[in-house]
């Protein structure tokens, strides 16, 4: 079987654009969460959200790129310029035939979608509305693949190339996407990882309706609560995170450095409820077990788990019963964390963006803490490493995510002298 | 043994028909769907026809309390897939959960919905938006109501490559069944023809102005949109033949996705990576291109996205040695939903025989053995379904007869 590493990181997040302050905010366990500053948020009930401060300019694009690329697909780019970089990749020296684009989303391009649509209908007064007077490049933001075509166009990469759109398991489901494609030898190298900006009226406003998000306005840097007794939803983010996903032996020809091995990645849905989970995890377990299994991993052999954590009532309860069920008392044992008490819930971009984390913690021994766990829920039993980083020898490091729709995705990264995937290294 | 992939069931809700035997009909007589837009005064709009769904009741397919919470979108992949379960004679009830999973393509999502719930806040405020615009207008809406109504829990999946979507869908569906996955829900459906959605189309240089739609046409003048699309079973082999199908119409023999990675909107110049897509999907089939009795084009309807393929399928193939059909030149273009369209009309043609026809192409097609009428063909045992996105996807699938 044709193995998988990460040879590349780059991510931007709330509190800090680039890997290393994503890193030291993350370990500092310090939440990047404030008062929504890109619109007036008085006539919502969540007014509060992790931002970025994001100047694309900055990181390299030009002002044609900006006026054509909605901010998901503006931070995609500037985050694989990071992971290509970290990766010493250099496209015109790989065969780009065999290099393949697999970028997750969940809502895509909905900033721009937004706000044309508030022009074009005087306000939201005409469903009938003037196309006359809506900028270019509209189909790029209606059909939000044109991020991986910005990606394959941006590096050369003529191999498969898609958007994965599972809701909020889509940042590791484009990342199962990737580890497949390099395994059945469609491709030796992807591009891989998830991005999306949703911090607009109408996603403030969907979650309010459903009461999702955090109300806790007043305190924003503490509104953030995964498996905290005092959590009230989770806060809505925005960022990405790209990888560099890469078949073993190409990646050691050219002499990369190699963060971890992509060992066990499984899928399933809960056939249950779009938004709804059941108490029990089961088929949240049944994917962790699955993705263990193909890692050939016995519980006790996790160093870290990044959760879903997403501070909801019931998915901190769900999640913390599914690691139960699939690991056993050895659940007990396993330092877990929620960056998102950090960073927000960036819907699908989270999902690589704990990748990422998950990637750093086996390359640097710590593990970064979940912010605001004060006063553990009594039904979040497990250790989920309140309040302060931990040094911790992590050679298997497991992510797990859970989204709308019922889809639950779990991922497994190990340190590659452990790695029992492929038979050792 | 290794484990092999065949479609089992088709469910068709297409500007061509409602289920497989009308829409089948319809395709070989050549009747086009393609009218001026209904469902709202297109008058002011520079996109004022397409191929629409006739007769369309999603009341038949969806029941009220879902009817609220989800978009035109999902309830064609409701029909289609209530229709493609039936068709394939698979009751998921008495199946193992897990064992049953869903993969569809989306381009554009929910968009009617979206646009209403955006309106509502914009003009009524935030307390009007709908409880159900979080799950009704993302991309994952129709795979994750799909998954809930049929009970298919294992892992399920959501790809957006424009209109290459379609193809992509099937290859991860046959990806899954590889690896041990027992059926799967697949394929694509699109509902892109409200307001501004349609408005959003209009910024494509591509899209036909006067509702003509003649790819391979000296005078081809771009597409024409179209709404609805298909869901096909998937199924392992041995499966299929143990439980006794009803009909077992293709094999997934073998699937490619390239990109050209030239620009964001422009073709590129040559047309080396759709090429390669062809040939690679024929070579993972174990083929060779003689093999191939019928190439399903995607048809872009731009004269030199036109010649590009008119020339790939030319150097793959040879000359003229190749029938070449366009069937959805009587549906419009589905976006996700047409290159699924494309493979259930490859899957019919496989079982019957028979190829469907390209309607509305006038004159020779230099190069191209372009077919114009439904044509019966002795001994097809091979057919290409290509497919082509926006910004360069490149997407090829073989299915070969069992």
């Amino acid at each position: 079987m044709r193995r998988a590493v990460v040879t590349g990181v780059g991510v931007i997040a709330p509190g800090g654009v680039g890997r290393e302050e994503f890193w030291g905010r993350i370990v500092d366990g310090k939440p990047a969460i404030r008062r929504i500053s890109v619109f007036d948020p008085s006539r919502f009930r969540s007014q509060i959200a992790a931002e970025v401060d994001f100047d694309p300019a900055a990181h390299g694009l030009t002002p044609r790129e900006i006026r054509r690329m909605d901010r998901f697909v503006q931070m995609a780019v500037v985050c694989a310029d990071e992971a290509v970089r970290d990766a010493g990749l250099e496209p015109e020296a790989v065969d780009r035939e065999r290099m393949g684009v697999s970028l997750g989303s969940a809502v895509g391009a909905t900033i721009t979608l937004e706000e044309e649509y508030v022009v074009a209908s005087d306000g939201g007064r005409d469903w009938v509305v003037d196309d006359r007077h809506l900028r270019p490049f509209l189909y790029q933001a209606l059909v939000p693949s044109s991020a991986a075509t910005e990606l394959a166009v941006r590096f050369g990469a003529q191999g498969p190339a898609a958007v994965v759109s599972t809701g909020c398991t889509s940042g590791i489901d484009s990342i199962g996407r990737a580890y497949r494609l390099i395994q059945d030898g469609e491709a030796d190298v992807v591009i891989a990882g998830a991005s999306d900006a949703p911090i607009s009226p109408i996603t403030v406003a969907c979650f309010d309706a459903i009461r999702a998000t955090s109300p806790d306005n007043d305190e924003p840097e503490q509104a953030s609560r995964p498996f905290d007794a005092g959590r009230k939803g989770f806060v809505l983010g925005e960022g990405a995170a790209v990888l560099v996903v890469e078949e073993l032996e190409h990646a050691r020809r050219r002499g990369a450095r190699i963060y971890c091995e992509v060992t066990g990645y499984a899928a399933r849905a809960n056939g249950f409820h779009m938004t709804g989970l059941r108490p029990d995890g089961y088929e949240l377990g049944e994917a962790v077990k699955d993705a263990m299994a193909q890692a050939r991993l016995e519980p006790e052999d996790l160093g870290y788990i990044s959760a879903h954590g997403s501070g909801t009532k019931q998915n901190d309860r769900h999640e913390t019963a599914a690691y139960k069920r699939a690991l056993g008392e050895a659940a007990r044992g396993v330092p877990i964390s929620s960056i998102k008490s950090v960073v927000g819930h960036s819907l699908g971009a989270i999902g690589s963006i704990e990748m990422a984390a998950c990637a750093l913690v086996l390359q640097r021994g710590v593990v970064p803490p979940t912010a605001n766990l004060t006063t553990p829920d009594p039904e979040c039993d497990l250790d989920y490493t309140p309040l302060v980083a931990r040094e911790v020898s992590a050679r298997h490091a497991l992510s797990a995510g859970s989204g709308f729709g019922g889809f639950q995705s779990a991922m497994v990264f190990s340190a590659l002298g452990d790695s029992r995937a492929g038979g050792g290294a | 043994m290794s484990r092999r992939a065949v479609i089992t069931g088709l469910g068709v809700v297409a500007p061509t028909g409602i289920g497989v035997v009308e829409h089948w009909e319809n395709s070989l007589s050549g009747r086009p769907g393609i009218g001026p837009i209904a469902s709202f005064d297109a008058g002011g709009s520079p996109i004022r026809w397409a191929g629409q769904v006739p007769d369309f009741d999603e009341k038949a397919f969806v029941d009220g309390k879902l009817l609220v919470q989800t978009d035109r979108w999902t309830w064609f992949a409701f029909a289609a897939a209530q229709l493609a379960l039936a068709d394939a004679a698979l009751d998921p009830s008495l199946a193992d959960p897990f064992e049953l999973s869903v993969v569809t393509a989306s381009a554009s999502g929910g968009n009617a919905f979206g646009q209403r719930e955006i309106q509502a806040l914009w003009s009524q405020g935030s307390r009007a938006v709908s409880a159900y615009q979080s799950i009704g207008w993302f991309y994952a809406a129709s795979s994750g109501q799909l998954s809930i109504r049929h009970q298919l829990k294992g892992a399920c999946g959501v790809l957006v490559a424009d209109a290459a979507g379609g193809v992509d869908a099937l290859a991860e569906a046959a990806r899954l069944i590889r690896r041990g996955t027992g059926a799967v829900v697949t394929g694509g459906t699109e509902a892109p023809l409200s307001p501004y959605a349609l408005a959003c189309q209009a910024s494509e240089a591509t899209v036909s102005r006067d509702g003509r739609y003649r790819p391979f046409s000296p005078d081809a003048a771009g597409y024409v949109p179209g709404e609805g699309g298909a869901i096909l079973v998937v199924e392992e082999r041995e499966r299929a033949l143990e439980r006794g199908a009803p009909t077992v119409y293709a094999e997934i023999a073998g699937t490619s996705s390239t990109h050209d990675a030239h620009h964001v909107t422009d073709p590129a110049p040559g047309h080396r990576q759709y090429a390669r897509a062809m040939r690679e999907a024929v070579a993972r089939a174990g083929l060779t291109p003689a093999d191939i009795g019928v190439v399903f084009a995607d048809g872009a309807g731009d004269p030199v996205r036109d010649r590009q393929e008119a020339a790939a399928i030319e150097e793959v193939f040879g000359p003229g040695r190749v029938p070449v059909t366009v069937p959805k030149t009587m549906t419009g273009r589905l976006y996700s939903g047409g290159a699924a369209l494309d493979l259930a009309w490859a899957a019919l043609a496989l079982a019957d025989g028979v190829l469907p026809p390209t309607v509305g192409v006038e004159g020779d097609v230099p190069g191209l053995d372009l077919v114009r009428q439904a044509r019966t063909v002795d001994g097809l045992s091979a057919a290409l379904v290509l497919a082509r996105g926006a910004g360069g996807f490149n997407s090829a699938a073989v299915l070969t007869k069992v």
